[in-house]
């Protein structure tokens, strides 16, 4: 059995052209970076090559790249860099519906002697712009917000925001992880101050991210270590990932119209395909400003995990925003925010695709998934059977 | 990805006994839409109180599903006293064991249960004893310090994992940690760190203890006291007056000033006397 992978949002898998522009700094260019001699400038010009590639994606300027380990360390690295410019300012502005990254600090600096304030969403999950407005302070140190969420696939009017923020000389910084690659980000023509992403997001390898700073931005290192990155990230640096995500960020960009056209139709073939076949099923976030690749569907009376186990058995990967960890049975935070009501919120599966899905695989899940559906719901005690009120209406 | 036993899996892709058992003897429902998972349970005896048909439905995860079909394995073939017996430790054992994430599964079976067996006796279900610990889940005093016991448990997680208490909104936490210290016979942790003084509020705060703790204690002995200085945790300070000729001036500063301020200002603070 074949597997057939959606969930690309997790995680993606590397580029075979990536695998090749890695395996030779593993084996041959191996030196270090930071040596004096011939043979490691030739690590050092796959890295070079690698910084001028994500700047081309991003239209930057090679030196406003800053290499890093993951998406979590470069949201953590400009959370930190901003309050340590700022040291008077005590206020942070994000949203309800972060990834954890920013969420878990949101909570450890409120600990801490920061106030967050978290801006809420609407039931489509989109933000609430008028109380982001509302909150900007004098005191904000920095403002974050993620450019495309991760579970629903919503995008946020990011360039409209860090215009409205940089007028009030605050710092803003948005966890594109998610879009980059996927839409197109232009940072000469936004006010952006810090933009983090994550290498095996888009089809490099797992264990390599980035962190955009703006040229004047005010900068503190989080690991501070030996002079790489410009000072601005010690540490020997991960040459053979780095070439990978500037490989990754070089087929992104040759791929992103693919992902506009061709992945967004099959997206949108699954996502019509399940919802007409299974009752009581309803697509989760504004279905007009949102990543081309992500669709998130409830299926109501059911639970996540069941569902996931269930399509494991026929070789579906996907997520669910309903974990069941530990005794907590909290569903989803970004689908609690945006008010989905327990009976969808439960039982919600996120579906992410890639360049590398086809119809088939498509047509596959829609012609299995709608029984998995039924089983479920014919051993739910909630589940009245065709009569059954579907609690929520698209 | 869960580390399900083989039991566990196969209970859950294959389910035994789902649905409903018309004209069920007795009817045991537990949990909730909004609880995030739930368990209605029937059955039926035949006239020496043997349980010959039994049915579930459950709407949860994976464990909660095999849960409730091994449950009713279980129950089949045995007397209403012996079903009654089962525990949600037998549950687990039948599956091989459930992680422990997951033990709140096999705990909702036991209860669903027992509140089927109470229906068929005509009994109400006992109200709960106890006081309600964790609104989100109903669950009490007596019910968490049951569990500690039984499970010996020792952290707000594992009881949560064990009875569901505290996976909700998470306002019970406190008064389950509160339990856990009874229960291992300690005082309640409290986990508040100082919070971190800039040098300027140390100083005030110093000065302000020096004012209102200090200095009138030591002016009715006909002394005064006086700050110099601030280095770090070193608290400089100059005694006037008796004090500044007092045989016991060091066992002042040490016993009396030292202790005031590590109790008002901070509590890794030292007093040193200059000249
Ligand atoms: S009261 Fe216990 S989790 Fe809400």
């Amino acid at each position: 059995m074949n597997t057939i992978y959606f969930d690309n949002n997790a995680t993606t898998c590397a580029a075979p052209e990536v695998v090749d522009e890695m395996l030779p700094m593993l084996t041959e260019f191996y030196g270090n970076p930071s040596s004096m001699y011939k043979f490691a400038k030739k690590a050092g010009d796959r890295i070079h090559e690698a910084r001028q590639r994500l700047a081309d994606i991003l239209n930057a300027m090679p030196e406003e790249i800053v290499f890093t380990s993951c998406g979590t360390e470069s949201d953590s690295t400009a959370i930190w860099a901003a309050i340590r410019a700022n040291p008077e300012k005590r206020h942070i502005l994000t949203t309800r519906v972060e990834h954890s990254a920013i969420k878990n600090m949101g909570e450890y600096l409120s600990h801490n002697g920061y106030k967050v304030t978290y801006v809420p969403v609407d039931s489509r999950g989109n933000l609430d712009l008028d109380y982001f407005y509302d909150h900007l302070t004098n005191d904000t140190a920095i403002v974050s917000i993620m450019w495309a969420n991760n579970e629903t696939g919503v995008t946020f009017p990011i360039e409209e925001l860090a215009q409205k923020v940089k007028q009030r000389g605050i710092v803003f910084h948005t966890d594109a992880v998610q879009a980059v690659g996927k839409i197109p980000i232009d940072m000469s023509k936004n006010n952006v101050d810090m933009l983090s992403l994550s290498g095996h997001k888009l089809h490099g390898p797992k264990g390599v991210g980035a962190l955009y700073v703006r040229k004047g931005t005010k900068f503190s290192p989080f690991l501070i270590g030996g002079h790489q990155e410009s000072g601005r990230r010690g540490g020997t640096e991960n040459t053979a990932s780095i070439a990978g995500l500037g490989k990754a960020a070089q087929l992104a960009a040759v791929h992103m119209e693919e992902e506009n056209t061709r992945v967004r139709k099959l997206r949108d073939s699954l996502e019509t395909g399940l919802i007409d076949r299974i009752p009581c099923s309803i697509i989760n976030g504004d279905t007009k400003n949102r990543l081309p690749n992500t669709t998130n569907i409830s299926f109501e009376y059911i639970e996540g995990e069941s569902i996931l186990l269930m399509m494991d058995e026929l070789g579906i990967c996907a997520s669910s925003g309903s974990a069941c960890t530990s005794g907590s049975l909290e569903p989803s935070h970004v689908l609690r925010a945006m008010g989905v009501p327990f009976t969808a919120a439960h039982g919600s599966v996120r579906f992410s695709l890639s360049i590398y899905n086809t119809q088939e695989e498509v047509d596959y899940v829609i012609e299995k998934l709608p029984p998995v559906i039924e089983r479920l719901r014919a051993m739910s005690p909630f589940w009245k059977g065709p009569e059954t009120e579907c609690e929520i209406k698209s | 990805m869960w580390e399900y036993s083989d039991k566990v899996k196969e209970h859950f892709l294959n389910p035994r006994n789902v649905g409903v058992v018309e004209n069920a003897d007795g009817i045991g429902e537990v949990g909730s839409m909004s609880c995030g998972d739930a368990l209605k349970l029937t059955f039926k005896l035949d006239e020496n109180e043997i349980i010959t048909d039994v049915k579930f439905q459950t709407f949860g995860c994976a464990s909660a599903i095999a849960s409730s079909s091994a449950l009713t394995e279980m129950m089949i073939g045995k007397t209403l006293s012996e079903a009654e017996k089962i525990t949600n430790d037998d549950i687990v054992a039948f599956l091989g064991g459930l992680p422990k994430e997951k033990m709140h599964c096999s705990v909702m079976g036991q209860e669903a249960l027992e509140k089927a067996i109470a229906c068929y006796r005509g009994v109400p279900v006992e109200e709960k004893e106890g006081e309600i610990v964790c609104e989100c889940f109903g669950v009490t005093d007596l019910e968490i310090q049951r569990a500690l016991k039984e499970h010996n448990l020792s952290a707000v997680e594992d009881v949560t994992n064990y009875i569901k208490a505290g996976g909700g909104c998470g306002k019970c936490h406190e008064r389950i940690q509160e339990l856990i210290n009874e229960f291992k016979g300690h005082e309640p942790v409290i986990d508040k760190k100082p919070e971190k003084l800039s040098n300027i509020k140390k100083i005030k705060l110093i000065e302000e203890t020096l004012e209102r703790e200090i200095k009138p204690a030591l002016k009715k002995d006909g002394g005064d006291i006086e700050l110099v200085d601030v280095d770090g945790s070193k608290i400089f300070v100059k005694l006037q007056g008796a004090c500044s000729s007092c045989s016991a001036a060091q066992i002042t500063l040490k016993e009396f000033v030292e202790k005031k301020l590590c109790e008002f200002v901070s509590p890794d603070l030292v007093v040193e006397e200059v000249s």
